[in-house]
């Protein structure tokens, strides 16, 4: 079984074995390991674009595969991070208030250690008190389950409404941003408990590991984050390359064909809406330890929306084309935003790419849908001399997700 | 022998305009019958009410030796029952290949976990080989369903429905765009089917409905305006008024 499934999927080796190079590259060229050729800073960056590409393949599952497209995935990673957040922040602010109140004439009581992390956490919001949604935070392996459970149940409930009244299409994409648009309204308020704007700071110190330097801390997430992506193409790939993958693409193309054969629609669409949430809740519970801070600025709708612009690009439909296009997009946005790459003086105006980024952007988005649909992955296309059929321009399903004339293969 | 399906006293209406007006049917449980009647006599809203597709506003649908209602059922869930439907154009997974599309139909466990957890066994690919050749496909097994031809695709279809096994086929103008051969094996299959189970072939072409050779219904503004052979509907007055006439 497990032979056939990799001869069937030779991406899953190559993917791997690629990703095996870059991570040893990496390790190797590090500050904390190696060579010291790559910044600490790149390093996380990288171990970040990782993390990027595991919620990429999420959306490339639900979407490029099952035909939904959700813009609310962000939502799910977000709420990852702020599971795991919660703990790294208690469990760090608990080491300083006991290192602190050490040097006491009597020794605190567990009250007073509480209160005090209470002061320390919520000050910036003008409160001390722990409010119920840090029940569990002082417990690592209970926020671990939350990284699943959270993004898992809200997906669930979410999906169980929007799927079970037949929401499809663009209504469904809206229903989702306006999901992620409440959960950031809700966030940004000081009482939702999560110290609104403020959000989780100091994500980027681990409790109990405060003598191994960052530099060394950020190669360990930069593993991680690449055996959970591994892990995650796997499956992905797994999940869609048996009769599973036939049935979600069948509902992709044409959803009441699959319905009249027998199979509850309703049902494939909740499985898979909620298994890539909890797919993004991890890849956000590794993401957010490397940048050091969560914000509900992060779920914002306009970061759905570049997932879903990561997957176009990249080429949906195919899983290492969303891994491509969301390292390729997301590090040549940091590299433009980040100021590094010269403006253009055209004498009458200067063309600055901090700002000018989202332009360009938008623009190839848009170059990509009308011209070349499989985007980059595409290219792998002329190498291996797959042929698109020529169906006189018809997409292969009534279905507005269906796959296009020029995305599929003869 | 005892009734499969049985519609009584079905009504329903669209903005207005009724579409089924106390239409009442019953078929047995291996029986062949074509229904004909002219553009908007309730022939496709007939076989979305069966299929759950379409809610009547009143009347019933029973189902079976058990007589369950068919009204409270999913699409799903009366598919999964026995009621497999065909449909006026070739609707197959054109991105997928014969073999996929005939293994998505075969009769096998449709829960989520389920498929996740299946793997094709060998009396699966024997039954699709079985199945494909059957329908004139044995060599094109690996092809793209998208590639194949009009006729081919309607053989596929036909070759799912016959995969998912129903006891009760909804067949719509199965024959159109056939050669006068592609119609004579179609023919062949639905008479063949019919043998171990109910067929309902909704039809325009008379020659066709000639050639299945069984009991025919006439529909007419959403209801039955005659029932019998072919030869006995085709003689009724109100039936040369309506259809035959023109």
């Amino acid at each position: 079984m497990e032979r056939t499934f990799l001869i069937k999927n030779p991406s899953v080796m190559i993917f791997i074995a690629l990703l095996a190079v870059f991570t040893i590259a990496v390790t190797l060229l590090s500050e904390g390991l190696g060579t010291g050729f790559v910044s600490t800073a790149m390093v996380k960056t990288l171990g970040m674009t990782l993390c990027f590409c595991l919620i990429a393949i999420a959306m490339d599952l639900v979407w490029g595969y099952c035909g939904i497209l959700s813009l609310g995935h962000f939502a799910f990673f977000g709420l990852g991070g702020y599971m795991i957040g919660m703990w790294l922040m208690y469990a760090r602010t608990e080491d300083i208030v006991i290192a602190s109140l050490a040097g006491a004439d009597l020794p605190p009581t567990d009250q007073e250690i509480v209160d005090a992390i209470g002061t320390q956490i919520f000050g910036v919001v003008g409160s001390s008190e722990f409010p119920w949604v840090w029940a569990f935070a002082d417990s690592l392996l209970i926020q671990l389950i939350l990284v699943v459970a959270v993004p898992g149940l809200l997906a669930l409930v979410f999906g169980w409404l929007a799927f079970r009244s037949r929401v499809t299409g663009v209504y469904l994409s809206i229903l989702t941003q306006a999901m992620t648009l409440a959960l950031a309204l809700y966030l940004f308020q000081n009482d939702s408990g999560l110290r609104g704007n403020n959000g989780l700071s100091g994500l980027q110190n681990i409790p109990g590991l405060a003598h191994v330097p960052q530099s060394v801390l950020s190669v360990w997430f930069l593993w991680a984050s690449a055996v959970a992506l591994a892990l995650g193409y796997i499956f992905a790939a797994w999940v869609v390359s048996g009769k599973f993958g036939s049935v979600i693409r069948g509902i992709r193309d044409d959803e009441a064909r699959v319905r009249f054969l027998g199979y509850p629609v309703e049902a494939y669409k909740l499985f898979v809406f909620t298994v890539t949430a909890v797919m993004a809740g991890i890849a956000g519970a590794l993401y957010y330890p490397q940048a050091g801070i969560i914000n509900p600025a992060e779920v914002a709708p306009i970061a759905s929306i570049y997932l879903a612009v990561w997957v176009a690009i990249g080429g949906r439909g195919r899983l290492y084309g969303a891994v491509i296009g969301a390292a390729f997009v997301s590090l040549l946005s940091s590299w433009f935003t980040g100021g590094r790459v010269p403006n253009i003086d055209l004498g009458f105006y200067t063309i600055e790419w901090v700002s000018w980024w989202q332009v360009a952007l938008g623009l190839s988005f848009v170059l990509v849908t009308l011209f070349a649909p499989k985007g980059i992955g595409g290219l792998f296309d002329l190498l291996v001399r797959r042929q698109t059929p020529d169906r006189h321009g018809a997409d292969l399903g009534p279905d507005t997700g269906s796959l296009r004339e020029k995305e599929a293969e003869t | 022998m005892s009734t499969l399906l049985e519609v009584s006293g079905v009504s329903v209406s669209f903005d207005g305009f009724r579409a089924i007006n106390n239409l009442s049917f019953n078929i047995d449980e291996a029986e062949l019958r074509a229904i004909i009647g002219p553009n908007g006599a309730g022939k496709t809203t007939f076989m979305d009410i069966v299929t759950g597709k379409t809610r009547p506003d009143e009347g019933q649908v029973l189902w079976g030796e058990t007589s369950t209602s068919l009204l409270r059922l999913s699409e799903s869930q009366i598919a999964r029952a026995g009621v497999g439907r065909k449909f006026q154009r070739p609707t197959v997974f054109e991105d997928q290949s014969v073999e996929d599309n005939l293994l998505l139909a075969l009769k096998k466990n449709r829960s989520p976990f389920g498929v996740l957890a299946f793997k094709k066994s060998i009396d699966d690919a024997g039954a699709i080989t079985k199945l494909a050749e059957e329908i004139g496909l044995g060599d094109q097994l690996t092809r793209k369903a998208g590639e194949l031809s009009h006729g081919q695709k309607q053989w596929l279809e036909i070759g799912m429905l016959l995969a998912q096994d129903p006891q009760l086929l909804l067949v719509d103008e199965p024959a159109a765009g056939m050669t006068l051969a592609e119609r004579e094996h179609t023919t062949d299959i639905l008479k063949k089917a019919a043998e171990t189970r109910a067929v309902v072939v909704v039809e325009h072409d008379m020659e066709f409905v000639r050639r299945l050779d069984c009991k025919v219904t006439v529909l007419h503004e959403g209801s039955v305006l005659a029932e019998g052979s072919l030869d006995h509907v085709t003689q009724n007055q109100d039936v040369i008024d309506v259809y035959l006439g023109r």
